[in-house]
C-alpha cells in the first residue's frame, strides 16, 4: 500500500505541482509521458511520488508526445486510470492520437499547460494549443489559477470515468502564469480525495480474457458517420454529469464550479468573455470600472470549453449591450474562435449586443490592467452609442500601428 | 505470467490448434501474413493481447462490425503498435501490483504486428523507444518490402531493383536504387535479448523462434518475411514456393541474435540457389533481366554473398 502524504490545510503550490498532486491523489495507474516546457514538472512530480512510494503505478517515459498519448491509449484500453501532461508543440504532435483516444471512448486525463505554437518558437502561454484540441472530442475544462488546476484535475477523473460519459478530459491552465506561480492551495486530504475520485471501474478492458475486445476497428462510409455522431452525442450528454460532479465537489470542499462562470453579471451592461488567467485580471478590472468609472462591467468565462456551453453563454448575455470576446490565439485569417462561438450562441437569442473580438497576449505578451480598462471603456461607448465604434477585430498590446479588421 | 511452452509435433497439429485468428478475413488469397499470424496465435495457449499498426493485416481483420481476433486486440495508428502494446503491458504490471486484475494469475503475452512500412519507416521511432525501455513484449514485422496496403509504394525495406509505384522501373530506370535497410541488425544493436529473422516456409524454425520470443522476458523483435502475391507479382498458389526460393537463395537468411551478440544461423540450405532464380519468379524484378540491367543482377548476388559471409563470421566470432 502506498504512503499517504500529510498535507497542510493551506499548501503553497504552483499550478504544475497542484496538478501533479491531483494525479497522486487519484492514484493514477499508468502515466506515459514526454517532457515539454512548461508542463514538465507535472510528470516529474509523478515520477518523484513514485520514487518516494506515494504512488504505485507505472511511469513510462516514452520518446515523444505522440508516443505518450499512444501509450496512454494502450494503457487505458487495458482497464486502469491513465493520465499525462503536455503543452504546445507536444500537444500538436499528439493531435493524431487525441482523436483516437476520444474515438475509442477512453477516459484519459490530459493536463495541458497552455503555450503558444511555433513558428516563431515560443515557450510562453497562449491558447493556440487549447484551440487546436477543440474538435478532438475531448471534454476541455479550463483553470484560471492553481487551485482550480488542482480541483479540476481531480474532478476530470470522476467526470471522464463515469460509465455514462466514458470520454477523455483535458484540464487546461496557462503556461507560467498559472503553472509556475506559487499560490495558496487548499488541498483535500488523501483520504477525502481517494473517496471523492473513487475506484476505477473498467469497461471493455483488454485484460479481461474471458471477454476479448477489439479496439480501433475500421469503418468506412457505411458506419463511420454513425460512430462520430454517437461520439458527439456522448460529449453533449456529458453536460449533466459535469454539473453533478461540480455539485458533489462543492459539497465536499465548498468550492463552486459552473460550466460558465460569471462575475458581476446580474446588472452588467458590458462584459468581457475570456479564458485562463485573463479571467482573474478581468474580474479585478470590472470591479475597478464599476467603482471608478461607473461602468456596469461584468466577466463571463467558459469553465468548460468543450462541450461548448452554447445556451448558457446566450442566456448569460441576455441583458448585455456590448461584449468583448478575448481570443488568446492567432486567428489565422478569421475571427477568433471564441468570438465565433459566442456570436453564434448570441445570434439565437432575442438580445443582439455589439460584439468585438480582441486578439491579445500571443506568446505570453502580458495583458495589462490598463488594456482591459480601455476595452471596457470602448465597450461602454459601443453600448451607449448602440454601434461598433472601432473595427470588429482588434489586436491589443501590439507594437506598431493598430491592427484591426472587419466592419 | 508463468506459462509453459506448448509442444507441437507436426504441421497438422499446429494448423488445427486453438484457433484465435478467424479464417474469415479480407487478406488476399496467398498472402503470407495470415500464415504467420495464425502460427503465432496457435503456438501458445497463453492469453494474448495484440496490437497492430495500420496496414494490410489491420484493414483486413477488423472492419466493423466484424473482427477476426478472438483475443484482445488494439489498433491506433500507422506508427504506434509498439507503444500501444507497451502501454497495455505497463497497465498489466500496475494492476497486478495493485491487485485489480480480474484474473491476476492468467498467463498473458503482449504482441505487436506491423508491416515493413510501419516498422522500418513511420513507426521506427516508436519501436526503438519501446525496445529501449525494456518492456516485456514481442514485435513481429510482417515484411513484404513494400507499402502493399496503399497500392505498392517503396519503403526502406524495398530492395534494390524492385519496381514499385514510387520507384518504378522504366525505359531508363531499374526501379528502387537503395539496398534494403538492415533492421534486424539495428534491433539487435538495441540490446534486445532476442532478435530473429524467420519465414513461413520454414514453419518449424518460425515456431521455435516465436516460442522463444514469447518465453523471453523483455523486448523481442522478429522479422518475418511475408511474400506478397499482389506486389511481388506471383501466382497466389506459389507463396510457399517463392518463400522457399527466398530462403534457399539466402536473400532471406534465417538466423537469430541473442543479447545483441550471439548470432546463430538457424537454416543452412543444402543446395543454395542463385539469386536470379528467386528474382525471376516475381514480376517486380522482371525488368532486371533486360541486358542493360545485368549489372544489377550481379550486384544483387554479390550483396547476398557478402551478407551470408558476414553472418557466418558473426556466428563464429560470438560478438
Amino acid at each position: 500500500m502506498v504512503e499517504k502524504m500529510d498535507l497542510q490545510e493551506v499548501e503553497v503550490w504552483d499550478g504544475n505541482f497542484a496538478a501533479a498532486q491531483a494525479l497522486r491523489q487519484a492514484q493514477v495507474d499508468v502515466v506515459a509521458a514526454y517532457p515539454i516546457t512548461p508542463s514538465t514538472p507535472i510528470v516529474e512530480g509523478y515520477a518523484k511520488f513514485l520514487a518516494d512510494g506515494y504512488v504505485e503505478g507505472e511511469f513510462v517515459m516514452v520518446e515523444s508526445e505522440h508516443a505518450a498519448m499512444s501509450g496512454c491509449i494502450g494503457a487505458a484500453a487495458s482497464g486502469g486510470r491513465v493520465a499525462t501532461a503536455t503543452s504546445s508543440q507536444g500537444f500538436a504532435l499528439m493531435a493524431e492520437v487525441l482523436y483516437q483516444a476520444s474515438g475509442m471512448r477512453l477516459p484519459i486525463v490530459l493536463t495541458v499547460v497552455n503555450r503558444a505554437l511555433a513558428s516563431p518558437l515560443n515557450v510562453r502561454g497562449d491558447h493556440s494549443d487549447m484551440y487546436l484540441g477543440r474538435d478532438s472530442g475531448w471534454i476541455q475544462m479550463d483553470a484560471f489559477n492553481a487551485q482550480e488546476a488542482y480541483d479540476l484535475t481531480l474532478m476530470a477523473f470522476k467526470i471522464g470515468e463515469n460509465h455514462s460519459v466514458r470520454l477523455p478530459v483535458m484540464v487546461h491552465q496557462d503556461g507560467f502564469i498559472t503553472s509556475h506561480t506559487a499560490q495558496n492551495i487548499n488541498p483535500m486530504t488523501d483520504d477525502d480525495a481517494y473517496a471523492f475520485v473513487g475506484k476505477f471501474e473498467p469497461v471493455s478492458e483488454m485484460l479481461d480474457f474471458s471477454q476479448p475486445v477489439t479496439y480501433g476497428a475500421q469503418t468506412e462510409e457505411d458506419w463511420h458517420y454513425e460512430h462520430k455522431a454517437k461520439q458527439h452525442k456522448a460529449i453533449l450528454d456529458s453536460r449533466p454529469f459535469v454539473d453533478k460532479v461540480f455539485e458533489e465537489f462543492k459539497k465536499k470542499t465548498g468550492r463552486e464550479y459552473k460550466r460558465v462562470e460569471t462575475y458581476m453579471m446580474e446588472d452588467a451592461e458590458v462584459a468581457v468573455i475570456a479564458l485562463g488567467t485573463t479571467v482573474e485580471t478581468a474580474r479585478l478590472v470590472a470591479k475597478i470600472m464599476r467603482e471608478e468609472e461607473g461602468i456596469k462591467a461584468g466577466v463571463v468565462a467558459p469553465r468548460v470549453f468543450r462541450p461548448f456551453p452554447f445556451d448558457n453563454v446566450r442566456d448569460t448575455f441576455k441583458n448585455v449591450k456590448a461584449i468583448g470576446c478575448m481570443d488568446r490565439s492567432s486567428p489565422g485569417g478569421a475571427l477568433g474562435a471564441l468570438f465565433n462561438e459566442v456570436s453564434a450562441a448570441i445570434y439565437t437569442g432575442d438580445n443582439k449586443p455589439i460584439i468585438t473580438n480582441y486578439i491579445y497576449g500571443l506568446g505570453g505578451r502580458d495583458l495589462t490592467v490598463e488594456s482591459l480598462k480601455e476595452i471596457y471603456r470602448e465597450l461602454a461607448l459601443n453600448a451607449k452609442s448602440g454601434k461598433q465604434n472601432g473595427k470588429i477585430q482588434q489586436f491589443i498590446g501590439l507594437r506598431g500601428p493598430k491592427l484591426e479588421y472587419f466592419e | 505470467m508463468s506459462s509453459t511452452i506448448k509442444k507441437i509435433k507436426n504441421l497438422k497439429e499446429l494448423s488445427t490448434a486453438n484457433d484465435r485468428f478467424e479464417g474469415a478475413h479480407l487478406l488476399c488469397p496467398g498472402c503470407a501474413h495470415s500464415i504467420i499470424v495464425r502460427e503465432l496465435m496457435n503456438c501458445t495457449d497463453d492469453n494474448l493481447v495484440i496490437s497492430s499498426n495500420t496496414g494490410c493485416l489491420e484493414v483486413s481483420t477488423a472492419v466493423y462490425p466484424y473482427t477476426s481476433w478472438d483475443t484482445s486486440w488494439i489498433h491506433i495508428g500507422f506508427e504506434n503498435a509498439a507503444t500501444s502494446i507497451t502501454g497495455a503491458e505497463a497497465m498489466h504490471k500496475a494492476r497486478k501490483r495493485k491487485g485489480t486484475l480480474k484474473d491476476p494469475d492468467a498467463p498473458v503475452k503482449f504482441v505487436a504486428f506491423g508491416g515493413d512500412g510501419s516498422t522500418y519507416d513511420i513507426g521506427f521511432q516508436f519501436l526503438s523507444g519501446a525496445v529501449e525501455r525494456g518492456h516485456d513484449f514481442t514485435y513481429i514485422c510482417l515484411d513484404n518490402e513494400v507499402y502493399a496496403n496503399t497500392g505498392g509504394q517503396r519503403s526502406s525495406a524495398t530492395p534494390i531493383g524492385s519496381s514499385t509505384t514510387t520507384s518504378p522501373a522504366g525505359r531508363i530506370s531499374y526501379g528502387e536504387k537503395k539496398m534494403k535497410k538492415d533492421l534486424v541488425a539495428i534491433m539487435a544493436a538495441h540490446g534486445a535479448p532476442y532478435v530473429a529473422q524467420m519465414s513461413p516456409n520454414k514453419w518449424k524454425d518460425m515456431l521455435k523462434k516465436m516460442q522463444t520470443a514469447l518465453a523471453t522476458e523483455g523486448p523481442v523483435y522478429l522479422n518475418a518475411i511475408s511474400a506478397c502475391t499482389t506486389e511481388w507479382k506471383f501466382d497466389p498458389k506459389d507463396t510457399i514456393a517463392v518463400s522457399d526460393l527466398a530462403t534457399d537463395s539466402l536473400v532471406f537468411p534465417l538466423y537469430e541474435i541473442i543479447n545483441g551478440t550471439e548470432l546463430n544461423i538457424t537454416y543452412r540450405p543444402k543446395n543454395v540457389v542463385p539469386v536470379k532464380d528467386y528474382l525471376g519468379v516475381q514480376g517486380r524484378f522482371k525488368h532486371l533481366f533486360r541486358p542493360e540491367f545485368a549489372h544489377i543482377l550481379e550486384e544483387w548476388q554479390k550483396n547476398v554473398d557478402a551478407q551470408w559471409e558476414y553472418l557466418q563470421r558473426r556466428e563464429e566470432a560470438r560478438v
